[in-house]
């Protein structure tokens, strides 16, 4: 009966609108299975953990009310009052920095694997691009609760912007809504964090998903060279799909579990005429470029030490963004090639930074 | 019907999928259900001076939550009313030239006691108390 229903549908819509592309999807798409395929999930989860942020962030807007004399309260409102608020919220704070943490996760195994070469290009790009958008969400969500550490957060990040060269001053206010970090500033983040934001995002969300069902997935060389009837596939539909279901579920009470036993504070609110409170630190995602603008001397050479810093994470940024074109000589005859080298620089950069900033 | 190995084990999965869904779902359903905001108990109201009021003259007060429409008649007496129109709960307003009120939204008329003359509202406009205790209007709920 119900298969019966099913196809009708199925080939009802298959008159009209031509199935044949989800069609070879479902029974053509394939996934190479090799000692490396562990990385080939890392996307997915970070694309099911950006579904949560849909969801849990449109539930959290029936009740929030942003504004100077409404933010804070209605945050605490949801979490006290809302039957299942303070989970909702606790799922939407865990949730956003999981998926900082596996979209760089995703990056980095994308950066080993060499999967963005030729004719990966775009896909890297767009990646990137989705990774910027989703530390600018992380920035703007952060202020939205309008507590202490949020409202000194902003005030910090919206100064760092400001020391660019030329537009840096315009961008300031631009993003404050004026000189200071006000109920104008927090107007403005809501309305980026509610509406700007997602509305780009997935647009190069959808580009870059369209991008990877275009090319299929990325062969790594030892595995290309495999004669033929060596390669091991499994079928992306059912099977893939299906062990990808079965992590996102996991992840998922990972996310419960941590929004059960590690609820997130909503600490004091803020007041525009208190001191800061000490120790007060960036989100972790921001911590390693907060730590070494920390490090760097007040003057490099007459230049301002923080512009100096600011201007380089803008340069190895912009630089991150072009790998796919910029090419490193092959050393034949290294263990270890200098791409990979780059890489493992920048990560144990990040990770050493990330570290000292919370040690010291 | 024999139930096989394959039919348990399909009913065991479904059975923990529903169960899987529903400990999802129920949360989020009983987010969406606003909670109760207590609201203080209102039983009087005081609005101003009787004096100052001009006669054949209205004006909507705060009772709670509630909005009543005060007003005072051509002779100089009070009423008091709820001003939520019986139709569709619009706020309903007096002309000083018929001496009636009347609901702009689609034309409802009531009488001075509150009662539906004509026009779609279906019932009469719940009365309140007015007293005036030294020269300070006070309404309070009827009964």
């Amino acid at each position: 009966m119900m298969k019966k229903i099913t196809s009708n549908l199925v080939s009802w819509l298959d008159e009209r609108f031509d199935l044949t592309p989800i069609r070879n999807l479902l029974l053509h798409k394939k996934v190479p299975i090799h000692k490396h395929s562990l990385w080939y999930y890392l996307g997915g989860v970070t694309l099911f953990l950006f579904f949560i942020q849909l969801v849990t962030g449109i539930l959290l807007l029936l009740y929030y009310k942003p504004g100077e004399d409404s933010a804070y309260e209605s945050v605490r409102f949801i979490v006290t009052e809302v039957k299942f608020g303070w989970l909702i919220r606790n799922v939407h704070s865990w949730s956003a920095n999981l998926l900082i943490f596996f979209a760089f996760l995703h990056m980095f195994s994308v950066f080993f694997t060499q999967s963005y070469k030729k004719p990966r290009e775009l896909t890297w790009i767009t990646g990137f691009v989705i990774l910027a958008l989703a530390l600018a969400f992380g920035f703007s969500g952060y202020l939205l609760p309008w507590n202490e550490l949020a409202f000194f957060a902003t005030k910090v990040g919206t100064d760092i912007i400001g020391i660019l060269p030329v537009v840096g001053e315009k961008l300031r206010v631009i993003l404050r809504g004026g000189e200071d970090v006000t109920g104008a500033t927090l107007s403005r983040f809501f309305g980026i964090h509610v509406a700007i934001l997602p509305a780009i995002f997935t647009f190069f969300l959808v580009l870059h998903l369209l991008f990877i069902q275009r090319q299929g997935m990325h062969e790594p060389e030892h595995f290309k060279n495999l004669p033929e009837d060596k390669k091991k596939y499994i079928p992306f539909f059912p099977d893939f799909a299906l062990r990808d279901a079965l992590l996102w579920l996991i992840v998922f009470n990972v996310i419960i579990f941590l929004a059960l036993y590690f609820p997130w504070e909503l600490g004091n609110k803020a007041d525009p005429f208190a001191s800061a409170p000490s120790g007060i630190k960036p989100e972790w995602y921001f911590l390693f470029m907060f730590q070494t603008l920390k490090f760097l001397p007040a003057h490099i050479l007459f230049i301002d030490g923080e512009l100096l810093g600011v201007l380089a994470f803008g340069l190895a940024g912009l630089l991150w963004m072009l790998i796919p074109f910029i090419k490193l000589k092959e050393k034949p005859n290294w263990k270890i090639q200098p791409i990979t080298i780059v890489g493992i620089l920048v990560v144990s950069f990040i990770v050493v930074m990330t570290i000292l900033g919370y040690l010291l | 019907m024999t139930l096989n190995r394959k039919k348990f084990l399909n009913i065991l999965l479904s059975l923990s999928g529903i169960a899987g869904l529903g400990a999802i779902f129920y949360p989020i359903f009983s987010y969406l259900i606003p909670p109760k905001i207590s609201e203080p108990k209102v039983n009087s109201v005081k609005v101003g001076s009787a004096s100052d009021f001009p006669n054949n003259s209205y004006k909507i007060v705060k009772f709670g939550r509630k909005p009543v429409i005060l007003i005072k008649t051509v002779e100089g007496d009070f009423k008091a009313l709820s001003a939520t129109c019986t139709h569709l709960e619009c706020i309903v307003q007096y002309k000083s030239d018929t001496h009636q009120i009347w609901c702009a939204c689609h034309n409802g008329i009531y009488d001075l006691n509150g009662r539906n003359v004509s026009g779609p509202p279906p019932r009469p406009l719940t009365p309140y108390d007015v007293k005036i205790i030294n020269d300070e209007i006070v309404i309070t709920s009827a009964g």
